[in-house]
């Protein structure tokens, strides 16, 4: 393997046996000293066209537990600004050496271009509204972590609640939860729902109440303010009164449901209540567990040598 | 390890023929063992400060049953078992496949403690280099010490083990299995069979 880029490039033994590495990753996390020699050497570089905190910082910290020296451009601060081109940056870049690119940019299918312009590995951190396979492999990790499975997700029934229309966190989830063996449902307003969801592997919903009852997995995404000034919401307090996590819903919710969310968290308006008196809340454990998955990652695409099944067209 | 029948079976259609002897039974494998046992417990006195640690796949099952020797030997003592995952270490990575086996469990903190790595096989040193490269990111013990099953020969670094069940010299090309049910060795050699 050597690009990840789409989970639609993988298959789900090959996400289950990342979700395994990711285990190992974890156990190093978990050592007084957090760190393994297994990339030393090897050149890992950011590329962030979009503001990112969590996703950049995790890639970074992944790389450097695995001794891998980091370079992070920031495209706010660079030579963009002065009119270079992506190509120009890329082929710059890669002059100086480097073994994997990892790249997050408003536009759908960069991760594809890059790899024309350059040797080194693609890692796709999230690209338009298409696909952020790194979050997906985060919020499958953690399910099967928190619930105490091995394998996969056979027979969850997970539903995500929000925004799906411009969510690469949804797209990504989708098939990955689908592929894990996992009953998916989307709970949305028409406006925020894809135009093209026939032949997804999903069910969709307009209404959460009906569905919070029988879940084990409640995944929320991020409702953005600018969704109300495009017509798509009447208003957000009308968003969080239909679809939000309010305390009337929080109350209905068992236990045992875990309650998940990308971040950044729009506090009172998707998240109405406090997480931290969630008992389901793995918020945090997401974030946690996006460092291990991220050196997972890393490792099989630089450092394991060996070979797993992708459906890649490079 | 569990011993496996040759990679390459002889077939009337060929293949590569590989013949394999046991060389050593269940019974001299219990025997090693127990003897280990005592040395280890002799060497350090008793099990002050001693944690047993076997370095993933093949270590492990020898470790516990050196543990479960140990505590027969020295009633009301039991004796902290770890296991090392060392593949995230190796000097080959990206040279050879590596994939990671169960992950690392190291019960209890090192530092000031004998460590005792176990593993079945001692062929190049390169396995242990690499452990004792992962124990010092659990701590700093105060010793290490080596005890393995079959030491084989052909060490490439300069290591050497503690506690030795057999001393069994080897060719290169041969290759050497470790399980409960004994030790085996198998051998490349005989006619190249081939399609036809």
């Amino acid at each position: 393997m050597k690009h990840f880029r789409s989970i639609e490039e993988l298959d789900a033994s090959s996400l289950i046996r990342l979700m395994d590495l990711s285990e190992h990753m974890a156990e190093v996390n978990a050592r007084p000293i957090p760190k393994v020699p297994a990339l030393r050497g090897k050149n890992v570089v950011s590329l962030f066209f979009e503001d990112s905190t969590r996703t950049r910082l995790s890639f970074e910290t992944a790389a450097k537990r695995l001794s891998a020296d980091t370079m992070t451009f920031n495209a706010s601060s660079s030579s963009v600004n002065k009119g270079e081109s992506l190509r120009d940056t890329v082929e710059t870049l890669s002059a100086m050496g480097v073994d994997a690119f990892v790249v997050r940019h408003k536009s759908s299918g960069v991760p594809w271009q890059l790899s024309q312009w350059t040797e080194a590995s693609v890692i796709n951190a999230g690209d338009g509204w298409h696909q952020h396979p790194t979050q997906a492999l985060l919020d499958c990790f953690t399910i099967r972590r928190s619930l105490g499975r091995t394998g996969g997700l056979d027979g969850l029934k997970i539903a995500i609640v929000g925004d799906i229309k411009h969510s690469r966190v949804a797209r990504s989830d989708i098939q990955a939860f689908a592929m894990l063996g996992a009953h998916v449902t989307l709970v949305a307003p028409p406006t925020l729902l894809p135009p093209e969801i026939a032949g997804w592997p999903v069910e969709v919903c307009h209404d959460l109440d009906d569905v919070i009852g029988g879940l084990d997995v409640l995944y929320l995404l991020r409702m953005q303010r600018e969704r109300m000034s495009e017509s798509l919401v009447p208003t957000l307090r009308e968003y969080t009164d239909r679809y939000g996590l309010t305390p009337a819903r929080a109350r209905r919710l068992a236990d045992h449901v875990l309650v998940m969310h990308p971040g950044p968290m729009n506090r009172g308006v998707e998240m109405a209540v406090d997480p931290s008196e969630l008992p389901g809340s793995v918020i945090l454990q997401q974030v946690t567990n996006g460092v291990s998955v991220r050196m997972a990652v890393l490792f099989q695409l630089l450092g394991s040598g060996d070979e797993l099944n992708t459906t890649e067209v490079s | 390890m569990a011993i496996s029948e040759p990679v390459d079976a002889p077939s009337p259609s060929g293949g590569v023929f590989r013949s394999s002897t046991q060389v050593l039974s269940a019974d001299d494998i219990r025997r090693g063992i127990t003897r280990m046992a005592h040395e280890l417990l002799e060497r350090n006195r008793g099990l002050t400060g001693v944690v047993i640690v076997g370095l993933q796949k093949g270590g492990v099952w020898i470790a516990e049953r050196l543990a479960e020797v140990i505590s027969g030997i020295e009633p009301g003592a039991t004796v902290p078992v770890g296991r090392l995952d060392v593949s995230l270490y190796r000097d080959d990575i990206g040279l050879r496949p590596v994939t990671p086996g169960s992950a690392s469990h190291i019960p209890v903190p090192l530092d000031g403690a004998t460590v005792v790595l176990v593993d079945d096989v001692l062929f190049t040193g390169r396995t242990v280099r690499a452990a004792m490269e992962a124990l010092n990111d659990y701590g700093r013990p105060r010793a290490v010490q080596l005890a393995v099953f079959v030491d084989r020969g052909h060490r490439e670094l300069p290591i050497r083990p503690d506690f030795v069940g057999k001393n069994l010299p080897t060719r290169r090309d041969e290759d050497v299995q470790v399980g409960p049910d004994g030790v085996v060795i198998t051998q490349v050699g005989g006619p190249v069979g081939g399609p036809a």
